[in-house]
């Protein structure tokens, strides 16, 4: 451990910690934008900066190493100023349409911008340029007019995912997140897991199957375990007036112990069959070849009726019951003890084989 | 999986995947083996029939031909073999068998084995030399091991693989079978297999079925039950009178779906509880709806042996009811009262009849779940099995296996060997994912991946509609010409219901074990449509 001091406060951290590390080991709150725990650093926004006595610059303190005896400040006036400057020029390439966009109040940006009072900004922005939203791919939307050259969205795709189907196109007023030739995402090895909207601090990327569905005040968010494959990802079902209307991340290893957050296609955009229109909602009898609607008094009178029939004339071996790979692990226990205790046969398996 | 998902992200220093296109099957284990290799520089080997995204990485690329992964595998043990390369202290002190095995291996030279897989041999040499020198070797696998005719076979060989060089019981090595669907573990731990109660006791061991007896308070069947494959068959010769299917939908997911059907139409009484108004459940005289995994408490089992919770988050529609209610509703209606306040009830219950979970309790899984065996309320669960070459069975059994012809090899009037499988986009039988709006949109067909010179031979186009015809049966399809396909053979997904791949597959061919079907190799051929054909 070294010992320095923040904000006139002694404090310790391992050796080789950044000065990021040292302030959030000690409870110092920094203002981080392009900084991602689990990517590889940038130290790029600047937004992070903080005052090194007897250095002439101040330091992004997520790529900084901590040093013995260092005194930092993290918020003296210098500071605040720089990172107001720092926000005015991000703010020039961000279009500002908060009360429709998608991430309004779960936006980094915005959250900063409101903290440090920038509500427009002095500087203009190159030539001006005005990107249009055009990709069609159902899943996931990039607004360049919000982006802010974090590159989040790159490092996720490259380090989480490994698609590297995006990075960094032209440079200065003119570079944008691109893929190969900046044609569509479809034609790129993108494979829409949109770990990329997952770590964008801004409304920049937003999913289209949620879009116009909810904002993050209004849902609930329950944590739960993926319905698809094997893997067993768990992700947060965001719920609203009883409906589900999108899936977040929680990225912790308790919350998240697989995937830490990451997620597939299916995962994280493949969730409306929920309220598909043809959900089944009542029991049906099939009399003359046609469904009609039954109670469920009737449905299992009739269920229970015709096993006990069937089993009396045919004996137990005479029935089967296929249970599922999709149902949860209690429903399978009681599917087979069904089978076994109540229709009185071994006959009971599942598509583990299909 | 005998180990965990994680040890592939950063502790197995090589990785063979076999049979699994895990970047689109399981992408989020896909994730970590690329970041492993590509940044952690670990090794990777991949024999596929298919240039699957991970080919593109890899070390070694094999593109094995269906059905020939017993070939492979003994080759590669031939080499590892008489290079020297075989581990033979953890041979010596873990297993058994070892000199019958190696005895059949020793005729499977990688030149021997060249014109079984279609690999050329040195590839071969290269594949067991990274395989075997790595410090922690773990094979990956999946649908393209097990759905053949040999499928116990291919899954025996992995193991002689792994035995062979000692990547067994330790963190980054094992024998990982990548489980397809969100509880497919949890279904066969639970005793969802006509063989075995929860936690794979027996029913035909005395002592198992007593205690099952006095927990439920009846006497039980003695003899083992009828698997999913064979139900069908006995429904086709009037043997079953009954069916119950819960969740499942075998008129898309079962062989040779025209054999499904007329079994289907000659059961007495088939009840349906799903979802949806599936293929299936349209043959149903009942139908029960159920709730999907967002309207429901309860847990999963993962691949990995990992128990989580399933939360509710949302009411399911109209007088929709929790599967577990209905069987509860049933059996009491039938004269066996069953009764539970919620889920973990339940669990409560089958903790106590279920070693490997017994130590499990919702609270505890609320810290990420716990991997099985979890015997005791203070045991941490077990991130792999197997620990330092202790096998469960006591000695490490090596099995001798010959390599045998899939049921149809290709000949003159059916020259392709055609294999099914998932899409990124999909899923199984497309019940779910058909109705995604975005995942429907953007793959909403099924294709039938041709390779490139084949189909420039037969003048056959990209995106052309084609016939693809078995034994079984034909569909119409759009034709995908690809250069990431072996010559001699074709895929397509099963997950549409306009062209439902298993009126190809066939249902005769099965493992004499595990009495899956041999979806992997179907001898196939495909025609060129006439102008009116296309269009009609």
């Amino acid at each position: 451990m070294i010992t320095l001091t923040i904000n006139g406060r002694e404090v310790q951290t391992p050796r080789g910690s950044t000065i990021l590390e040292a302030c959030q080991r000690n409870g110092i709150s920094i203002p981080t934008l392009c900084y991602d725990p689990d990517l590889r650093l940038a130290g790029s926004c600047r937004m992070c900066v903080v005052e090194v006595k007897g250095r002439p610059l101040y330091a992004a303190s997520c790529v900084t190493p901590a040093e013995s005896n260092m005194i930092i400040e993290t918020d003296s006036e210098g500071i605040v100023a720089a990172r107001k400057v720092i926000l005015e020029l991000l703010a020039a390439r961000h279009h500002f349409n908060c009360q429709v966009c998608e991430k309004n109040a779960n936006c980094t940006f915005q959250d900063y911008c409101y903290q440090y009072g920038i509500k427009e900004s002095r500087y203009e922005y190159g030539h001006g340029a005005i990107y249009e939203i055009t990709d069609p791919n159902p899943f996931l939307e990039r607004d360049y007019n919000k982006c802010i050259m974090c590159t989040r969205c790159v490092r996720a795709c490259e380090e989480i995912t490994v698609a590297r189907a995006i990075n960094v196109k032209n440079r200065g007023h003119e570079a944008k997140i691109s893929t190969a030739f900046d044609g569509n995402l479809a034609d790129s090895p993108c494979v829409f897991c949109g770990q990329c909207v997952m770590v964008c601090p801004t409304g920049a990327l937003t999913s289209r199957v949620s879009a116009g569905m909810g904002r993050s005040y209004e849902v609930d968010k329950v944590l739960t375990t993926c319905t698809y494959c094997g893997t067993g990802c768990t992700f947060e079902l965001n719920v609203k007036d009883d409906r589900v209307v999108g899936v977040t991340s929680d990225r912790t290893i308790v919350g998240s112990p697989v995937n830490k957050g990451a997620l597939c296609v299916k995962g994280r955009f493949g969730w409306d069959f929920i309220h598909a229109n043809d959900r089944l909602t009542t029991p049906l009898i099939k009399e003359n070849g046609e469904f009609r609607e039954a109670s469920w008094d009737e449905a299992l009178d009739l269920v229970a009726q015709r096993l006990g029939e069937i089993k009396t004339e045919h004996g137990p071996d005479s029935m089967a019951m296929f249970t599922s790979a999709r149902v949860t692990n209690e429903e399978n226990y009681l599917a087979q003890k069904f089978t076994r205790a109540v229709l009185g046969t071994n006959n009971v398996d599942h598509c583990a084989r299909l | 999986m005998t180990n965990s998902i994680g040890e592939l992200e950063k502790d197995a220093k090589c990785i063979f995947v076999i049979g699994s296109n895990t970047t689109e099957n399981h992408p989020v284990i896909g994730m970590k083996i690329k970041k492993n290799v590509l940044y952690n520089g670990a090794k990777l080997i991949v024999a596929d029939p298919r240039r699957i995204d991970l080919a593109s990485i890899a070390d070694v690329y094999m593109p094995h031909l269906p059905g020939s992964d017993v070939a492979l595998f003994n080759a590669m043990m031939n080499v590892i073999i008489s290079e020297g390369l075989a581990d033979e202290n953890f041979i010596a002190e873990h297993t058994e068998g070892y000199e019958a095995m190696a005895e059949v291996v020793k005729k499977y030279t990688p030149e021997y084995a060249e014109p079984i897989t279609g690999v050329p041999a040195e590839k071969i040499r290269q594949a067991a030399r990274i395989y075997a020198e790595s410090d922690a070797a773990a094979i990956c696998y999946a649908m393209g091991i097990t759905q053949h005719r040999n499928g116990t076979d291919n899954v025996k060989s992995a193991c002689n693989l792994a035995m062979l060089t000692g990547n067994i019981g330790r963190p980054g090595t094992g024998v990982d079978p990548l489980r397809g669907q969100n509880n497919v573990q949890g279904a066969c731990d639970m005793g969802g297999l006509p063989t075995v109660f929860t936690a794979y006791q027996a029913v035909t061991n005395d002592a198992a079925r007593e205690k099952f007896e006095k927990a439920w308070g009846v006497p039980l069947p003695g003899h083992a039950g009828t698997v999913l494959t064979e139900v069908i068959n006995k429904a086709h010769h009037g043997d079953v009178r009954a069916l119950y299917v819960l969740g499942e939908n075998p008129m898309m997911s079962d062989p040779d779906l025209e054999h499904v059907e007329e079994a289907l139409e000659k059961i007495d009484f088939v009840v349906v509880q799903d979802i949806f108004m599936s293929e299936t459940a349209r043959f149903a005289d009942v139908v029960l709806p159920g709730a999907s995994f967002a309207e429901k408490d309860g847990t999963f089992s993962n691949t990995e042996r990992r128990v989580q919770r399933v939360r509710k988050a949302v009411s399911p529609p109209g007088q929709a009811r929790s599967d577990w209610e209905i069987i509860c509703d049933l059996a009491t209606r039938m004269g066996y009262p069953m009764s539970y306040a919620n889920s973990e009830e339940i669990f409560e219950e089958l903790r106590t009849l279920t070693p490997s979970y017994a130590g499990m309790t919702y609270q505890r899984m609320e810290g990420g779940g716990l991997q099985w065996p979890c015997p005791t309320e203070v045991h941490p669960g077990t991130p792999f099995l197997h620990k330092d070459g202790n096998f469960s069975r006591g000695l490490g059994a090596f099995t001798a296996i010959d390599h045998i012809d899939p049921g149809e090899m290709p000949d003159q009037e059916y020259p392709i060997r055609l294999s099914t499988g998932r899409s990124l986009y999909h899923y199984h039988t497309g019940t779910m994912t058909r109705r995604a709006s975005a995942l429907n949109e953007h793959v909403p067909a099924a294709e039938l991946e041709i390779n490139a010179g084949q189909a420039a031979e037969m003048g056959i186009k990209d995106g052309e509609l084609v016939k693809i015809s078995t034994r079984r049966g034909s569909l119409k399809m759009k034709a995908k010409v690809t250069d990431k396909i072996a010559r001699g053979v074709a895929f397509t997904t099963f997950h549409f219901t306009e062209t439902p791949a298993n009126v190809l597959t066939s249902a005769e061919f099965l493992d004499p074990v595990a009495k899956i079907p041999e979806y992997k190799v179907s001898a196939a051929r495909i025609d060129k449509l006439s102008a009116e054909e296309m269009t009609g």
